[in-house]
């Protein structure tokens, strides 16, 4: 492709220095009492981040908003939606930008307060560095090492500790020794390597990039020259093993094929030994190709295409890693979890995991504890609720490549995606592969599904009734068994009641007990399926998601989502168990449609309607249906 | 093969390097992940490097998406001109959507207030042409340094099926991990370049001998002062107020828009290197030379509501 002649007036340009200046990304923790907005607003003042239009608005803010009479109120520059504003609180993560002539610094600016753990933790994630900011006549607060505990969770393994408003304890050096030395305890139990404590006053920009005249007794950095002296990124750490995840596979043509993606460790040659992950395979690198020439050598933190010696079919998910070093391959893992969604995690809930460029099918099997952020302690826990931190197994569709993330944290670390919001749920950090997950292998039996089927001479398939108690379900399935057994088919009905007392025993009704019984029938039915029955289930079940996992499970054409749509006030009146009334007395908790939310299918293969339809003809339909399918 | 001239190896990854290789990770991603997704092409600096590192991330494969420029009808003629060299030297397809029956009613830049002629003339043929084409991912080249409320903005930001952003509803971006799933109907704005602030594009624009619209470097040109602003007359359309009178000047923008609404400041500096020097000492940020900002405070945070990009 022809490259267009340079702008002359860009021709004209030198040659820039050989040393560019490098790039630190770093966090800031610490709630708007202990003056983080102050101590940033501050850092881009005097680093002339602020251009004079931006600090005219800010002096219009701070007389209209500011708490701080006429004097400029650093902290308004950081909030940035009006929402905020007018709440007087940060209440999500702002990234803020300054520079000095070595160094380019992205600040993630995080608020504090115990809601936000997730902002925190999204903010830490790509943060090299931490800044923990504490009020000097406040000391260490529960908080504090909550912050502590997020950043080292994510990896940040330096932190700033920023001992704020050291004019409010008389400038006095002890006062700062016994923050530092509590902060010192705290570092040691989560595994902190660096700290680096500072006195400072931000309102006054005391030793925030100055030093003041108030406390000659210190002789360390100011807060500037311990970010500029800081080790950046460790993705280039020397004798890493090289990483690649495959973005997007190039193939302009017949002739080249090429995987493009972001090196995040160690670095390539053409000519290395490269092994592809989860397959195995291994090739050699011919080429590091790029817009700007094929090059000898590729480190982590570039972005390149990648050809091999032979015909290789990776393809994006696939990682690309050091053959003599590869990642591990597993489909079952330990990882500890940070919840950000509203809704609450539900073990055995489907949800998708990303990890790398791979995006793969994950239930939580079993939450091991919660961990209280302040204490460190470890609780017992079924599900977690929105900021939870937990350790968790989880079992995944695909085995797929990952490191520990305390080896590399962008091979080690995931994201769980809830599959009908879409929304960003959790986010972990893998610690190793559970044992058995490389021993389960399915057996591939010579007799199949399909030979089952032919000798029942009938399709196989799952007849899934949903709807409040009290529908009809049971009703209508059983008249549904009864006419499918009078036609010859081999059936099998699962009911809820019958299910409860045996396989689902240890359940009671809260949400994650009725997922996790849904996954049992789910499970179950699955089996029954592949044996060759015809299997109606006659369940609630109340959730999509849940609804949707059994769907998954089995082939498209064989499960058939059956809508028993009665509304709540016709299946209260009916009430043939008591059940509604012992709920609306408070005597049942939990109870769908009451205290509990039924969420009705979208697009059911058959929807019945009992205000119009008896139970005679909607079983007629159905047998009509599957009839049709067989 | 093609013959190979293998480039030295970088002894350390700049902080420009990070950035590039990051918006490549954040196009390629895209690209992998959306249906149909396609660039908001404004021709404008930062829009000269977002193509530049379009370019970038596919080679030797062509951008695999069209090229969107909204047309108001008042671009400066040398944007037109550069928009259309840039097309043909990378062989890019171009799609121009532009509102004709907004224009044909009247609707200008002299005498429409300002928001109704940016709704008319910008957001709305804006919206129109990615519902009609069904583009689920575009990409912009919005910056977290330009405007407060852009600070919190994410790389991947949704807008619901009426193209209207939800700050309180924005996902949380951990690593570089990005979750692109989209409801139907909704679509996702996506910005490579949030992490660049003013004087990376230019150092950048200077180390990549990126190709920039003229108007960018100081030249004599026909300029009108309007409310302290200055003008350039750039076609016979424009609308005199009594007593204004074309006299030339040095001048050169720091932002291109629809001219009549793009204010050019007066200048020397006719190289990158000076132009550099002078954005550098300046310290007025360079949203102060678009009229559109001025309307109202959190401006850009309500136009963005509506689906302003």
């Amino acid at each position: 492709m022809a490259r267009p002649s340079p702008d002359p007036a860009v021709a004209a340009v030198a040659p820039l220095p050989d040393v560019e200046p490098d790039l630190l990304r770093f966090i800031t923790c610490g709630s708007v009492d202990d003056g983080k907005s102050t101590l940033i607003g501050r850092l881009l003042y005097e680093c002339r981040a602020l251009p004079a239009d931006q600090l005219a608005a800010l002096d219009a803010d701070s007389r209209r908003w500011g708490t701080t009479g006429d004097a400029p109120d650093f902290a308004l520059l950081l909030d940035g939606l009006s929402a905020e504003r007018e709440q007087g609180i940060t209440i999500d993560v702002a990234y803020r930008f300054f520079s000095t002539p070595r160094r380019r610094f992205i600040v993630a600016d995080c608020p504090g307060h115990e809601q936000y753990t997730r902002n925190m933790a999204t903010g830490a994630s790509t943060a090299d560095l931490a800044v923990i900011l504490v009020d000097a006549a406040k000391g260490l607060l529960p908080q504090t090492r909550r912050h502590a505990a997020i950043v080292r969770l994510l990896g940040v393994r330096h932190v700033i500790l920023a001992v704020n408003k050291m004019d409010l304890v008389g400038h006095r050096e002890g006062a700062f020794d016994r923050i530092v030395e509590a902060f010192d305890e705290v570092a040691r139990s989560l595994g902190l390597d660096r700290v680096t404590p500072i006195p400072l006053v931000a309102r006054a920009g005391e030793n925030v990039v100055h030093r003041g005249p108030s406390m000659p007794w210190y002789g360390g950095p100011t807060l500037l020259e311990a970010l500029e002296a800081a080790e950046p990124s460790d993705v280039d750490r020397p004798g890493a093993p090289f990483r690649m995840a495959v973005q997007w596979v190039n193939r302009p043509n017949a002739e080249f094929r090429g995987f493009a993606g972001l090196i995040v460790s160690g670095h390539v040659h053409p000519g290395d030994r490269v092994r592809i992950l989860p397959s195995g395979r291994e090739a050699r690198v011919e080429r590091i190709v790029t817009y700007d020439g094929d090059l000898e050598r590729a480190v982590a933190g570039q972005s390149v295409t990648l050809t091999f010696d032979r015909e290789e079919d990776a393809s994006r998910g696939d990682l690309v890693c050091g053959a003599t070093d590869p990642a591990v391959v597993a489909d079952r893992i330990e990882a500890t979890l940070v919840w950000l969604d509203e809704a609450e995690m539900l073990p055995g809930r489907p949800y998708l995991l990303k990890i790398g460029t791979r995006t793969t099918g994950a239930i939580v099997t079993e939450v091991r504890h919660r961990i209280d952020v302040e204490t460190l302690k470890p609780h017992p826990a079924k599900t977690l609720a929105l900021n939870d931190i937990a350790v968790v197994e989880l079992s995944l569709d695909q085995a797929v490549a990952f490191d520990p993330y305390e080896k590399c944290r962008l091979t080690g670390a995931f994201i769980l995606i809830d599959r009908l919001s879409n929304a960003t749920a959790g986010a972990g950090v893998v610690h190793q592969a559970l044992r058995r997950a490389q021993n389960i292998h399915w057996q591939a039996l010579d007799v199949t599904k399909a030979t089952r089927a032919a000798m029942n001479n009938q399709k196989p398939q799952l007849l899934w009734f949903t709807g409040l108690s009290g529908a009809g379900k049971s009703t209508i399935a059983n008249l549904v068994e009864k006419k499918l057994v009078a036609l010859g088919k081999r059936t099998y009905i699962l009911d809820g009641d019958n299910i409860r007392h045996g396989l689902s025993r240890d359940l009671g009704f809260s949400d994650a007990d009725r997922v996790e019984n849904i996954r049992r029938v789910a499970e179950v039915a699955k089996l029954m399926v592949d044996a060759g029955l015809i299997v109606l289930t006659a369940f609630i079940s109340p959730f999509r998601a849940e609804r949707r996992m059994a769907r998954d499970l089995l082939e498209p054409d064989e499960f058939v989502e059956v809508f028993i749509d009665t509304p709540l006030e016709v299946a209260e009146r009916r009430d043939v168990k008591g059940l509604y009334a012992k709920a609306r007395r408070g005597e049942i908790r939990n109870f769908t449609g009451i205290d509990s939310p039924y969420e009705p299918p979208e697009n059911p293969e058959i929807h019945i309607d009992t205000t119009k339809l008896s139970a005679e003809e909607a079983a007629e339909r159905i047998v009509a249906y599957v009839l049709a399918r067989c | 093969m093609p013959p190979v001239a293998l480039r030295p190896a970088a002894p350390r990854l700049g902080h420009l390097d990070r950035l590039e290789a990051e918006a490549i990770h954040i196009f390629r991603e895209t690209v992998a992940e959306c249906r149909n997704p396609v660039f908001l092409y404004s021709i404008g600096k930062d829009s000269s490097v977002m193509l530049h590192l379009a370019l970038k991330a596919f080679h030797p494969a062509p951008p695999p998406f069209p090229f969107l420029h909204v047309a108001s009808g008042w671009d400066f003629a040398d944007m037109i001109r550069h928009r259309d060299a840039m097309v043909a030297a990378h062989g890019l397809t171009l799609i121009v959507a532009h509102n004709a029956e907004a224009a044909a009613a009247g609707v200008n830049p002299f005498t429409t207030p300002t928001p109704e002629y940016t709704r008319l003339m910008l957001t709305e043929p804006l919206k129109r042409a990615l519902s009609e084409h069904g583009f689920d991912a575009a990409f912009g080249g919005g910056r977290r340094d330009e405007e407060r409320s852009r600070a919190k903005e994410r790389i991947f930001s949704f807008r619901n099926s009426s193209h209207a952003w939800n700050p309180k509803a924005q996902r949380p971006e951990l690593w570089n991990l990005y979750n692109a799933r989209l409801h139907k109907g909704e679509s996702v704005r996506v910005f490579p370049l949030s992490n660049w602030t003013e004087r990376d594009i230019w150092e950048y624009i200077r180390r990549e001998r990126i190709p920039l619209v003229p108007l960018y470097f100081a030249a004599e040109r026909p300029v009108v002062e309007r409310d302290g602003l200055l003008i350039v007359v750039d076609d016979d359309r424009m609308q005199f107020r009594p007593g204004e009178v074309v006299v030339r000047r040095k001048v050169r923008f720091r932002t291109l828009g629809c001219w009549p609404l793009s204010a050019a400041m007066p200048s020397e500096a006719a190289t990158l290197d000076d132009v550099i020097a002078e954005n550098l000492a300046s310290d007025v940020s360079e949203r102060a030379g678009r009229i559109i900002d001025h309307d109202q405070a959190a401006s850009m945070e309500r136009k963005k509501v509506e689906g302003y990009f």
